[in-house]
């Protein structure tokens, strides 16, 4: 199941979490990102998607653990990379340079003690030691211009930031080595809505100046719809389903799907009615 | 206005501890001349002079008031004039100490720094990598820290010196071939006294740091920067440093200043089993003595290192944490 | 394309059974086993020996002698017997540390909890007076009250242990107590206008129970220790035998030189290991309230490749 077009290609994933009772947290889930497409990734609280997001990376702690299924990342130069089977210096090569992560509720992402700008400046020296110091602090201010946040930021402390503030640091951070695919777990949920909007259009705006792909985890189905591609549903570490915006929205295959969709309160107040109400599910095209 | 506070604080602990000095010998029943005077001739004649220095010292010669010999007592102290002491009567009570410091300072100021700092650098790795050799020091470093330190420093002394005959056995340095001064032939006699005392504080403060650390250490690593870092695909030296270390030290920090006390209490001790001459065989002495003014002075000094090390400590986090900058 | 495929398989898991008496076991770490076990048995052997054994304070003209049928421990200069010595020695510290950790658990206790929770310049005071007596170095200032009483009992070194200890526990309970009053379930017992004494004792005292009895068992290990520091330098409890004075005397009598390593050793060894013993059960409290620092219970899994 390869596609030319495909920046990555997740076959038969399986997350445990392995404690008194084994949990499988992620059950046999393949997907795959086209180049330069944002792929929603949309269920409830604990369906798995961060665990999935995590283990796509390597990134998964005890008592998590991937007992099964690949992770081929294909390179724009033509080449493939099994991701689960690196380790050391070529995990850390391949780590933010073709892939990077905006986490979850960036209020503790950033670390308190050095300044933001030496956490940016942290992954040129890393993944770019040729640049010299002038560069990177060239480089840095760059970044931060992109995502609207003022240069002179780079010196303060994550403290010192709003939360919204934070949030586009990480952005920029992400963006440092022109990455070809952005995970994004949650990136706007701690945010108030106004903030959620400017974040998102900064997301999007970027995402078409530099052609990178996404996959956007939330909880938020609505969210999505406006701006994915493509969406998967998640539900206790299965894929229910897996199509473009349009037919989710118009013709969700599976019940749960639809479920979903209805549980949020539109304006009009039709929808909500399944929370409201609880009135039995039927076909319902909106 | 945090820093007022803090300099505030200091005060008030220095005042308390001044007060605590005048008032624990007027607090007992008698008159604490009378006291002294009766526990002295149990032990032999008592010198004429004595009585009257006494009652110098303790201001009982006047009939005035007890907040006006409170007074004369401060007054005396921001003087410098802590008495004559007896035990090496007639040299003054502040010549006394002035001798004993740059021993104390030395052998304690250099070995808790030392432990302090392995400490936390074993402590650092054992919390990163769980399951190495660095696992299997924690319990023998928890054993050696509930072992007496004067137990653990008279084992060594027995061991290395008496039976082995490595170190000398007691002395700050070689009183028959050198004599003191800048000379290599001095300090290297120093550091050959010192040796054997400073082991023995390090072997005993160790656990304690180690212990700290490696906890933090594990409580930090499951923060959610310590992930980003290693997602940013940063060397494990870089993210158990910069990201992990860094921030885990913190409590340590605080810790050294609590553990400024126990390391005092050691140090006196110590310095009693290797006969070192430093301030805690000077207080012990001046107890042994009943040299009440050296005593004083002695209880009254050490306060106000351990504040004045407080404070550095206090000043020093607020420059490893840029969150307390903030408030304030 | 290159094939980067790599066989996966399913790896063994280790399972552990199920069922209620499980709950009780994950509390069972090796560390409390070997602590608890150490001071039970250290606890039994301070109460029950003395009965059966022969009078620590009587002499005899044997004169410092090795371990022999007789006298399980050897003898002291004096010709007294060790062991006895031993047996009673762990009464006497015992005695101490129980009484010292009641003393500061009740101090800290007062001093941290109740001025953070009524806030205001109660707190201020309280914790005013928490951290000047911490800041103050706690030997010098025992040696400065020890000297002037001339006779001291065991409950007057308790005091003056418990006087100089009390501050660490009162400034981690005061922390704890300033996070625990503004939690969501004592914001209702205030509002509904529940009494204050009520509230501490019923919604803040259980939760800081891990924290107290960890701060407890540490009072313990600081009092015999400091007992023992204290009887070294000459200013201990007068008449009374605990495991400090066992050293002190031995110190003076010049044991080690004389090669008397029985009677120095074991109370040395006694304190050592009864406060490791002491120390690993405040481990394994710490690792219940922390479960982080929890040794990882799971074998690491690895992918295999056939």
């Amino acid at each position: 199941m390869s596609d030319n077009n495909a920046v990555l290609t997740v076959k038969n994933i399986r997350v445990d979490y392995v404690g008194q009772e084994t949990v499988h947290a992620v059950d046999d889930v393949s997907l795959l990102i086209r180049r330069g497409e944002v792929l929603g990734l949309a269920g409830e609280s604990g369906c798995g998607k961060s665990t999935l997001a995590y283990g796509i990376n390597q990134l998964l702690k005890a008592p998590a653990a991937i007992i099964g299924g690949e992770v081929v990342f294909h390179d724009k130069s033509g080449s493939d990379i099994d991701v689960l089977g690196l380790a050391g210096k070529q995990l850390q090569r391949y780590r933010w340079d073709k892939v990077s992560m905006v986490f979850q509720g960036s209020m503790n992402s950033l670390n308190p003690v050095i300044t933001v700008g030496a956490q940016i400046n942290d992954v040129f020296r890393t993944h770019r030691p040729q640049m010299s110091k002038a560069e990177r602090l060239t480089r840095s201010a760059e970044l931060l211009e992109l995502v609207s946040v003022d240069p002179n930021r780079l010196h303060s402390f994550a403290h010192e930031l709003s939360g919204g503030m934070r949030q586009r640091v990480m952005i920029a951070m992400a963006l440092a080595l022109d990455p070809q695919l952005m995970i994004m777990d949650e990136p706007t949920t701690a945010l108030d809505v106004v903030v959620q909007r400017d974040i998102l259009a900064e997301i999007m705006r970027l995402r078409s100046e530099l052609g990178f792909a996404v996959i956007f985890i939330t909880h938020d189905l609505p969210l999505l719809l406006e701006i994915s591609d493509r969406i998967a549903i998640m539900r206790a570490g299965k894929i229910l389903e897996t199509a473009s915006a349009e037919d989710i929205f118009f013709a969700a295959k599976d019940p749960y799907t639809r479920k979903l969709l209805n549980s949020f309160p539109s304006l009009t107040g039709e929808r909500g009615d399944f929370i409201r109400n609880g009135i039995a599910l039927e076909e319902e095209a909106v | 206005m945090q820093f007022l506070r803090k300099i505030g604080f200091y005060v008030v602990a220095l005042w308390a501890a001044v007060t605590l000095n005048f008032v624990i010998p007027r607090l007992l029943p008698g008159s604490p001349v009378d006291t002294l005077i009766g526990k002295l001739s149990q032990q032999g004649p008592v010198a004429p002079g004595m009585r009257k220095a006494l009652e110098a010292l303790f201001g009982t010669n006047t009939n005035e008031p007890l907040w006006q010999q409170y007074l004369d007592y401060l007054n005396g102290l921001v003087h410098g004039n802590f008495g004559i002491s007896v035990t090496y009567f007639p040299t003054p009570v502040v010549d006394v100490i002035g001798q004993a410091i740059p021993w104390t300072l030395g052998l304690v100021g250099l070995s808790t720094i030392f432990a302090a700092v392995l400490g936390i650098a074993l402590g650092t790795f054992a919390g990163w990598k769980r399951g190495t050799w660095v696992d299997s020091l924690i319990p023998a470093t928890t054993l050696l820290q509930s072992v007496p330190y004067f137990w653990l420093a008279l084992i060594l002394l027995y061991f290395l010196a008496s039976m082995a005959g490595w170190f000398p056995l007691n002395g700050g340095y070689d009183v028959n071939t050198v004599s003191p001064g800048f000379t290599p032939d001095f300090i290297g006699s120093v550091l050959y006294y010192g040796a054997l005392p400073a082991l023995t504080i390090v072997i005993s403060s160790i656990g304690g740091w180690l212990l700290g650390m490696r906890n933090m250490m594990v409580s930090t690593l499951s923060d959610d920067y310590v992930t980003t870092a290693e997602a940013k695909g940063l060397s494990p030296m870089r993210v158990m440093i910069t990201y992990a270390a860094r921030n885990a030290v913190l409590p340590s920090v605080t810790g050294f200043a609590i553990s400024l006390g126990f390391v005092v209490a050691g140090s006196i001790v110590t310095e009693k089993v290797f006969s070192y001459p430093g301030i805690g065989n000077a207080m012990l002495d001046a107890v042994s003595n009943n040299d009440y003014a050296l005593m004083q002075g002695l209880f009254l000094v050490i306060t106000v290192a351990v504040l004045a090390a407080n404070l550095i400590v206090d000043i020093f986090y607020g420059f490893i944490d840029p969150r307390t900058r903030a408030r304030g | 394309m290159s094939e980067l495929l790599l066989e996966s398989s399913t790896i063994s898991v280790h399972d552990s059974t199920d069922g209620p008496r499980k709950s009780i076991r994950r509390y069972l770490s090796p560390k409390l086993v070997v602590g608890a076990t150490i001071v039970i048995v250290t606890v039994l052997f301070g109460v029950i020996v003395p009965f059966f054994a022969q009078d620590p304070t009587a002499v005899s003209n044997i004169g410092l002698a090795p371990p022999s049928a007789e006298h399980l421990f050897g003898t002291t200069q004096t010709g007294q017997d060790v062991f006895a010595q031993l047996a009673y020695g762990t009464r006497g510290s015992l005695l101490i540390g129980i009484l010292v950790g009641a003393l500061v658990l009740v101090l800290s206790a007062f001093f941290g909890i109740v001025g953070s929770f009524v806030g205001g310049f109660l707190d201020e005071a309280f914790s005013l007076i928490s951290n000047v007596m911490l800041i103050i170095p706690g030997l010098p200032l025992m040696i400065v009250i020890g000297t002037y009483a001339p006779q001291k009992s065991v409950f007057l070194v308790a005091f003056v242990l418990a006087f100089t200890g009390w501050a660490a526990g009162a400034r981690v309970l005061r922390g704890q107590t300033l996070s625990l009053r503004n939690r969501d379930y004592v914001l209702a017992a205030r509002v509904s206008g529940e009494k204050t004494w009520r509230i501490i004792c019923v919604e803040i005292l259980p939760n800081l129970l891990p924290v107290m009895s960890s701060g407890f068992v540490f009072s313990i290990i600081f009092a015999i220790l400091g007992e023992a520091g204290l009887s070294f330098i000459g200013i201990g409890s007068t008449g009374s035998l605990t495991w400090g004075t066992m050293l002190a005397n031995a110190q003076n009598g010049q044991a080690l030189l004389l090669g008397g390593w029985w009677w120095f050793a074991p109370p040395g060894l006694f304190i050592a290991v009864f406060g490791c013993g002491l120390a690993l059960i405040n481990f394994s409290i710490d690792e219940v309230i922390d479960p982080r620092l929890r040794a990882p219970r799971v074998k690491k899994l690895q992918r295999k490749t056939s």
